[in-house]
């Protein structure tokens, strides 16, 4: 297992965003390191535009986890290019989700929820990029499918992805994440690792109104 | 039923391409009946200037006419993309008046003779009719072009870039994929698809400053039968068309103009997206 080392691999500093005419990040700033699941909690989206989410070299899964229904499962699959090489093979892809094997030439969007959640990941695992943006991967999931994604996710760390979760789900969250950032109103709002998390729940209880 | 399918080919060629742009850039094209006429008169002009025939006309004038096409998207298109689908209408049915009307002030509207090329004059004699070579080049080659393009869109990885872009811009941007550039060779091919049927177009028709915007409300109603921004459905309903059409012409002559928006009445009353569209 890789450790997480001190360089950051993504840092973001002072990001604005506006959606339509509204304001809604105002200065986030936040970094993931190398190996990592970072997760960042709140009811924000995360804002960076799609241009600099390819510039970054950052595998994007959307929110609502964005498969095509005009293309098959196989077109979804090989859709993203590729990067930069080391990406993993379809097989490897396959042994991951077995499910995406046998439905290839499926609609896209005929695949159930879970199973569709499986190909937005697959597919950007090919690329070869290091650094994953999963955007609300569990939204709408039925818990068997949850825990299965975590697993997934867990399992990605292991091989030496990084992660950067954007989750409403913080008991999801907190099974696979290192280190949070709460957001909330656009702004970083709190900070903590893993390892503090006892200590901060009562507050988080409160930030996330739950 | 022969010119049915002259017709249809006609029709098939221009609602592809109308189908094509509408897809990937949300814009409906009112310029395409006048590119398919710059289409017919950059054939004319090859052969008056520079003396080249048919066969040059053929590859040269689509990629002409194409790369008005691009230069038109980089103007002006690109920044309506975010605007109603009204702004688009205008500007482009605009552009086609323009288009029109300098061509109208130079040439008239009589309409100038381009004629048949040597290896396609003649016919064949099928015993119940007489068969022109050069008619049957036009169904045979617009058939292999329509089908070539839905290939293309529906079978191979760049196709799938489109169909992808299509659905989710934003979101195909961000796997790296340059939609901009896409966008724009996208309308590039569609007006040379018009150009094409431009070309082919000149020996059957003459070649005047008219000629597309006869055909182009047909057309638009060929793209609202068969379902906006459908590919097979702009082919198929294209040709069909063009058939019924003709059917119409020797069966009962007085309805043969108004057949297909008869058609397209029924086709909105039953199934607003149309015969191959997607319900949204």
């Amino acid at each position: 297992m890789l450790s997480p080392s001190s360089a950051p691999l993504l840092a973001v500093e002072g990001l604005q965003a506006w959606y339509g005419e509204s304001h809604v990040l105002h200065g986030a700033s936040f970094e993931v390191l190398v190996g990592e699941v970072v997760t960042l909690e709140g009811r924000e989206l995360i804002g960076l535009t799609s241009d600099r989410i390819a510039r970054l070299g950052i595998a994007l899964c959307p929110e609502e986890r964005g498969i095509f229904a005009s293309l098959d499962v196989e077109e979804n699959l090989l859709l993203p290019p590729k990067v930069r090489p080391g990406g993993l093979e379809l097989d490897r892809i396959f042994e991951l989700f077995p499910n995406l094997r046998e439905r290839l030439s499926n609609q896209g969007t005929k695949l159930s929820g879970g199973e569709q959640q499986m190909l937005a990941i697959g597919r950007i695992l090919r690329t070869g990029a290091r650094l994953l943006l999963l955007d609300e991967p569990t939204e709408g999931l039925a818990p068997v499918i949850i825990e299965q994604i975590g697993k997934t996710i867990g399992m990605l760390k292991q091989q030496g992805f990084t992660i950067l979760l954007v989750e409403q789900n913080f008991r999801f969250a907190s099974t696979v994440a290192d280190r949070y950032y709460v957001m909330e109103n656009g702004r970083i709002i709190d900070r903590f690792a893993n390892a503090e998390l006892e200590a901060n729940l009562d507050k988080l209880h409160e930030y996330l109104g739950v | 039923m022969l010119i049915g399918l002259i017709n249809g080919s006609f029709y098939a060629l221009l609602s592809l391409g109308l189908a094509v742009i509408f897809g990937m850039l949300n814009i409906i094209n009112f310029t395409h009946g006048a590119q398919y006429m710059l289409g017919a008169f950059a054939a004319y002009f090859l052969l008056l200037y520079a003396g080249l025939g048919y066969w040059w006309a053929i590859i040269i004038a689509p990629i002409l006419v194409g790369i008005t096409g691009i230069i038109i998207e980089r103007l002006f298109l690109q920044w309506l993309y975010k605007l109603d689908h009204l702004y688009g209408l205008l500007l482009t049915f605009g552009l086609a008046l323009i288009f029109e009307g300098t061509f109208r002030n130079f040439f008239g509207s009589s309409g100038l003779p381009y004629s048949v090329p040597p290896t396609l004059q003649g016919g064949q004699n099928l015993g119940f009719m007489f068969l022109p070579n050069y008619r049957a080049w036009v169904v045979v080659f617009s058939l292999a072009v329509c089908l070539t393009t839905w290939f293309v869109i529906e079978r191979t990885k760049l196709g799938s870039y489109l169909r992808a872009a299509t659905e989710n811009p934003t979101l195909v941007r961000a796997f790296g994929i340059n939609v901009p550039r896409m966008i724009t060779l996208t309308y590039g091919f569609g007006v040379a698809l018009a150009a094409l049927a431009g070309v082919m177009a000149a020996p059957i028709y003459n070649v005047s400053p008219q000629m597309g915007a006869n055909l182009i409300i047909v057309v638009f109603a060929v793209v609202v039968i068969g379902g906006m921004g459908s590919i097979m459905g702009a082919i198929v309903t294209g040709f069909g068309l063009g058939i019924i059409e003709g059917l119409t012409n020797v069966f009962f002559p007085e309805a043969s103009n108004t057949v297909i928006f008869i058609i397209m009445a029924i086709v909105l009353l039953i199934r607003p997206a149309g015969l191959f569209g997607r319900a949204t």
